[in-house]
């Protein structure tokens, strides 16, 4: 067995890496399409099983699957694959036979395996459960059955980070090297300089996919030109931003690419040593790292003197210990050298002056794994898609009120109004859509009146909104804006690092500000009205002197959802503080409960459920509710059976 | 106890302060939390206060100085779990368990934490009970999810 593994191995360096050997046999040919799972010899079925995967009951798809397997005596094989990006139709679950194309089926719970696997072992497809099939043309392909190709979710993405995330085995470096994989870094070390790099990556245009947006072939030239005798290359992989989590999928479905793009930035910066900064919470996501890790070094392609050109590099994973702040650059080195994440002034900026003291250049994950096809493709192939200041794609992870949840690969151009209505189906149970928020808990909104603007850097800046790491959070006409913005606040307030007062204590005020407009008021006496009205009369002043006076992006950008939708969705602000009402029914506390005598069957119900002893009315007749003592709750609303509470 | 908190702490031969974190989080994941001894000893490696490694744990998330429950409930509590409902969620464990966030019930057998976000938006909202993810949970499905594991405990 192990010879065997050393066959590979060397076959696969020496052949498809190296590409030494003059004249390819059939043999290393029929080898390289296996890997590259174009011929298959048994059936193969992959299980989605990234994170999203796991929540959405995968673990029991997949022992139902080895049951199935082992019950039947089937010789198959069971690969465990990422996520392919449409997390709505998770735990997904592909099968190929020999000789036919990959298909895929969605949803499927372990009790719709024996079904599904029962069926095309008969060379039958269960049509409800069918999502497509992956096209390819050397393979017969399943009549009446679309191609994935060919969705609506993916028709319109281009994907270059995400290309074979949730289709290739994310444990194999076989199959990632058998993909083209690791070309671009051999490409790198024996054909180009370091300045060379840089220069590639300065003329594809590629600019920092955390956030910021700074173009990273100058982070690096300014890293490499500062002379020091060790740099460091640090990949963020903190995704801390609720509801991103395209810097994940990449790690759990592809990581190869991620240690390729670190690699060779790392080269042409002349760093020899590697950070990876990664959540711990993403147990998953750092055993694939690991993993691949571990291989690389195997594979001679990580290590010292690296396929004798010289270079040597060290990678190592440091897990973050949850700290949203920890995303800033300066913060995040500060962690990993074993302080308090607290951002430092800049400059001197870490490319000069960063991980002990020494050059370092800290680059987003997404921003990495765009690196090795640059290389392979060219900087001017890269420069041509995308808009004037904004080049090649983003990912974005769509969530919130959007038919399809998932992640999202579009070219930089590319409208909000095409990815939220023709790719991501527009919005769930075909309510209106309100508003979209792009960028995180620092992000702004964009409205109807917005929603064709282009993705751009610059674009989305004029609109209020920003870039960010990428999370786009859909909301329709049930969603409470004010309820939102408090939400944010609240996270802010908590991941303040606390450095600079205006951040720590501002956005708390502010936070008790949005209380207060929420909060029911015991009486109209005259504080509670006055702390209200701050609501319209302090917010915007607060906000402008938080964003002036902090140190770093946290508090220069969390007013922005403040000021955002102060100017969108005032209306909505004035109902909330002078009506005492919201349009959406979330803010609870506002609601006001009655008690629809005609279907009120009198079965006390609601009584026993108040906590305050607001309803009062005796067995079999209709009861009442005090307004004056009601703390609107809504138990009483869960609770009634006949439809008798209402709300106004 | 504090035996085993000096042979994780040897593990890390040198005493360079980018291993502070490594230390803490190796402890913490073998006891469940980080004890008043712990902190003390990784001090004393370290050659710092007392003071400045409590400093440094309490400004992470990840660190709690209180032992776990048996049944750790995680809560995710991101934005797209906060519009489906995670804080009616909330308050319903809290009030089933009568714990706040960030305790332990008084017999060691729940505790309650809410995180940011865990990355799965399209079940939201999410629970997960050490380990075992519940999606699309409500109020009916939380009581279902509470009362079975406290039928493991009689």
């Amino acid at each position: 067995m192990q010879s065997n593994n050393k066959n590979k191995r060397e076959l696969l360096i020496n052949h498809v890496l190296l590409n030494t050997a003059k004249n390819i046999d059939s043999n290393i040919e029929e080898s390289i399409k296996f890997y590259k799972r174009e011929k298959v010899k048994e059936p193969t079925i992959y299980i989605g099983a990234g994170t999203c995967g796991l929540v959405a009951g995968a673990k029991d798809t997949i022992k139902a699957v080895e049951n199935y397997i082992a019950e039947r005596k089937i010789d198959a094989e069971l690969i465990l694959v990422g996520c392919l990006g449409i997390c709505s139709y998770e735990p997904l679950l592909d099968v190929q036979l020999p000789g036919k194309t990959r298909i895929s089926f969605k949803q499927i719970t372990s009790e719709k395996v024996n079904t599904v696997l029962d069926a095309i072992f008969s060379n039958i497809i269960v049509d409800d459960y069918a999502l497509g099939q992956f096209k390819n043309n050397e393979l017969e392909s399943w009549k009446n059955i679309p191609f994935i190709e060919d969705l609506d979710f993916f028709a319109m993405q281009e994907r270059i980070v995400l290309k074979n995330c949730g289709k290739i085995n994310r444990l194999s470096i076989n199959e990632y090297i058998a993909n083209d994989g690791y070309k671009s870094f051999i490409k790198t070390i024996r054909y180009y300089t370091s300045k060379e790099i840089c220069n590639i990556i300065k003329k594809s245009g590629l600019r920092g996919r955390g956030g910021g947006g700074f173009p990273t072939g100058k982070k690096w030239e300014i890293a490499y030109n500062t002379p020091s005798e060790q740099r460091y290359l640090i990949c963020n992989a903190d995704e801390s931003d609720p509801g991103a989590f395209m810097d994940r999928a990449i790690i759990e479905g592809n990581p190869h690419k991620l240690i390729e793009g670190i690699a060779i930035a790392a080269y042409s910066i002349g760093a020899t040593k590697a950070y990876i900064y990664i959540r711990t919470e993403y147990s998953l996501a750092v055993k694939c790292l690991e993993n691949a890790i571990e291989q690389a070094k195997e594979y001679g392609i990580i290590g010292h003197n690296i396929f004798e050109s010289g270079f040597n590099l060290d990678i190592v994973i440091s897990k973050g210990a949850g700290a949203f702040v920890c995303g800033e650059e300066t913060a995040l080195i500060n962690s990993i050298e074993g302080k308090r994440g607290i951002p430092r002034q800049k400059p001197p900026y870490p490319a000069v002056s960063g991980l002990f003291g020494k050059p370092t250049v800290v680059n987003n994950v997404e921003t990495l794994a765009n690196v090795p096809d640059i290389i392979d493709k060219g900087a001017n192939w890269y420069n041509s898609i995308g808009t004037k200041t904004s080049k090649g794609t983003k990912v974005f992870a769509v969530t919130g009120k959007i038919a399809i949840t998932g992640l999202v690969e579009v070219p930089m151009g590319t409208s909000v109004n095409d990815i939220i209505f023709k790719i991501s189906g527009g919005i769930r149970h075909n309510n209106k859509f309100k508003a979209v928020q792009i960028g995180g808990p620092t992000g702004g909104f964009i409205t109807k009146e917005d929603i064709d603007i282009p993705i751009d850097y610059e674009a989305l800046k004029e609109v209020g909104a920003i870039m960010g790491s990428g999370g786009m959070f859909v909301m329709d006409d049930e969603t409470c804006i004010v309820d939102v913005v408090k939400f944010f606040m609240n996270f802010v307030k908590n991941e303040s690092c606390g450095k600079c007062i205006p951040c720590r204590e501002g956005t708390k005020q502010m936070y008790q500000i949005f209380e207060n407009i929420t909060k029911k008021p015991s009486n109209e006496s005259q504080h509670s009205s006055l702390e209200r009205f701050k609501g319209i009369t302090e917010l915007e002043s607060l906000a402008k002197v938080i964003i002036e006076t902090s140190l770093c992006g946290l508090g220069q950008t969390a007013p922005n959802v403040v000021l955002n939708t102060l100017k969108y969705f005032r209306e909505e602000y004035e109902e909330h503080i002078f009506d005492r009402k919201c349009r959406a029914g979330v803010c609870t506390e506002l609601q006001t409960f009655f008690i629809d005598v005609d279907k009120c069957t009198g079965c006390t119900m609601c009584a026993k459920k108040c906590p305050v002893d607001a309803i009062i009315g005796s067995n079999n007749n209709p009861h009442f509710i005090i307004q004056d003592k009601c703390i609107g709750c809504g138990n009483c609303f869960d609770a009634c059976k006949f439809g008798a509470v209402i709300i106004k | 106890m504090s035996k085993n908190i000096d042979s994780i702490i040897n593990k890390f031969t040198n005493s360079n302060r980018d291993n502070l974190i490594p230390i803490l989080q190796e402890i913490q994941n073998t006891f469940g939390y980080l004890s008043e001894d712990a902190i003390i000893s990784v001090g004393k490696h370290f050659d710092l206060p007392t003071s400045k490694i409590y400093g440094i744990a309490t400004f992470y998330d990840q660190f709690v100085f209180k032992p776990k429950g048996k049944y750790h409930i995680l809560l995710c509590n991101g934005t797209s779990c906060h519009t489906s409902g995670s804080k009616k969620n909330l308050t319903e464990i809290e009030k089933i368990l009568k714990i706040k966030d960030g305790e332990t019930t008084s017999d060691g057998i729940f505790s309650l934490q809410t995180v940011d976000c865990i990355g799965a938006c399209a079940l939201a909202p999410v629970i997960s009970v050490n380990g075992k993810f519940y999606s699309k949970v409500d109020l009916i499905e939380i009581k279902k999810i509470i009362k079975f594991y406290q039928s493991l405990e009689k």
